[in-house]
């Protein structure tokens, strides 16, 4: 009954501890389910790991011990983890981060050329991701041109690009005006996947996320 | 910091296809190099200004972008005449300007300018990346092109990122002077951007893992060759032939 268990799970972590190079503990025995249609909000004080803990998700950063159950699989080699790119989308803190082509068209199709889907599909995805983020028309824009608030949309747009089944998002409203933050809610309800939310922002989250998750003392207290 | 001010337009020269324009700029600027003639050279420059007018730029902003090259003409305007033996045409005491000399740097003068207008008005029409893009085409190493694209990418964030630091050292009423303060801030600076910029970059590499990088970049647009691509390269190709011919090939105009 366990392996049935399992599968209803997007992500398992039992465990988890990690520990960066100079020898500090960031995560230590974290322990955590997320699950589909959990719209959770992660909190936790400054420098906790919750950035630490995304990356470990996404098989970025190795963690020292402790056992990563994926989509129902056991997660160790970076092989196992191109599954988990693909299925799960991370949107970055830093947007500069996330778009290095030089128009917003090329970033955008850079997930799906990847998947190896034909030019023709990834126009169309291009197309409709642009319509998502009322972005129309915004193909040839030069991304370093694009004002903060649309290039976190952009970045948005190059996650759901992939169509992700969950989306990890690091601090994905700071910095934005009041309407960029709307726009950015409106896109996040409209998508109806699972996600995990880091953000500072209370009111936000109130807004956004259903459950949510503190990361304390190294470890992850849940709390509905 | 890069700006491509020059790239956005509705010229016909702005369409062309930069394959196009790389396969052109490339031989003319080695004929115009290699050529000796004066006459030669301003046949170049008087077809370099037509394809300036062609592109329709303005031409206060093209001078501009000529003033760098004008420190170097200048350097050879003193040096040259002075220099180079030949027909003296003035002398006094130990300073003899050579014919020989001036015509040199008229020379070098000319093509140089023509040069630059040439790749103004084709190279500077299309934008960074899509030189880049046009570039792979002629199969130089991939490796050299990510290179140029990933650092023509992120100068502009690097420059904002030096910017800042800037900014900070001198609300807090930092002046550089020739002191040990000065050099060591500035250690600092150049110290903090070589750290941010490895750590950005590693977030980068990271970010294209998420999107499933595996090592290789696909082109979403291709370039397609028009009959207008065509023209234009024909009749350009004619011309070099004729300015060729002109240079090398016959002796009239010695």
């Amino acid at each position: 009954m366990a392996g049935v268990g399992h599968k209803d799970f997007i992500v398992e972590i039992e465990g988890l501890c990690f520990t960066y190079g100079n020898g500090i503990d960031v995560l230590e025995n974290v322990n955590f389910k997320f699950g589909p249609g959990m719209q959770a909000g992660l909190y936790g004080a400054n420098g906790s790991g919750k950035t630490t803990l995304f990356h470990i998700i996404m098989g970025l950063l190795k963690p020292k011990s402790g056992t990563l159950r994926i989509f129902g699989q056991d997660r160790k080699s970076s092989a196992d983890f191109a599954d988990v790119r693909r299925r799960i989308g991370l949107l970055f803190q830093d947007s500069d981060d996330q778009l290095f082509s030089p128009t917003v068209a090329e970033d955008i199709a850079f997930g799906p050329l990847n998947l190896g889907k034909n030019r023709e599909e990834v126009q169309d995805i291009v197309r409709e991701t642009l319509h998502i983020l009322g972005l129309d028309g915004f193909e040839h824009r030069i991304t370093f041109r694009l004002s903060g608030g649309e290039k976190r949309l952009v970045a948005l747009g190059t996650v759901i690009a992939m169509d992700p089944e969950a989306l990890l998002l690091d601090e994905p409203v700071i910095g934005l005006d009041d309407e960029h933050r709307e726009k950015f809610i409106c896109i996040l309800k409209e998508m109806k996947r699972p996600y995990i939310i880091i953000s500072h922002d209370r009111e936000f989250l109130q807004e956004v996320a259903t459950t949510a998750f503190f990361l304390r003392d190294k470890e992850i207290v849940w709390q509905s | 910091m890069i700006n491509e001010r020059f790239s956005e337009g509705n010229s016909f020269l702005h369409s062309l296809d930069p394959r196009v324009k790389i396969s052109i700029v490339f031989p003319y600027a080695c004929v115009i190099a290699l050529s000796q003639k004066i006459p030669v050279a301003v046949l170049c420059l008087c077809i370099a200004f037509v394809l300036l007018l062609y592109a329709k730029l303005k031409i206060s902003n093209v001078l501009k972008s000529l003033k760098v090259l004008l420190v170097f003409i200048i350097l050879l305007w003193i040096f040259l005449p002075l220099s180079m033996p030949g027909m003296p045409l003035y002398a006094r005491g130990a300073l003899v300007v050579s014919r020989e000399g001036i015509m040199k740097a008229l020379s070098i003068t000319l093509k140089s300018v023509a040069i630059v207008f040439i790749i103004v008005s084709l190279l500077a029409t299309s934008t960074v990346f899509s030189l880049v893009h046009a570039m792979s085409h002629f199969h130089l190493p991939k490796k050299l092109l990510y290179l140029a694209f990933l650092s023509y990418r992120y100068i502009h964030v690097l420059y904002v990122e030096y910017a800042r630091l800037k900014d900070a050292m001198r609300i807090r009423g930092f002046k550089a002077g020739t002191n040990i303060h000065t050099y060591k801030t500035y250690g600092y600076l150049i110290g903090m951007l070589l750290i941010r910029s490895f750590e950005r970059s590693e977030r980068i590499y990271h970010a294209m893992l998420c999107r499933g990088f595996q090592g290789r970049f696909y082109l979403l647009d291709h370039f397609t060759l028009r009959r207008s691509d065509i023209r234009f390269a024909s009749i350009m190709t004619v011309i070099l032939a004729g300015v060729i011919w002109l240079e090398w090939g016959t002796r009239i105009l010695l």
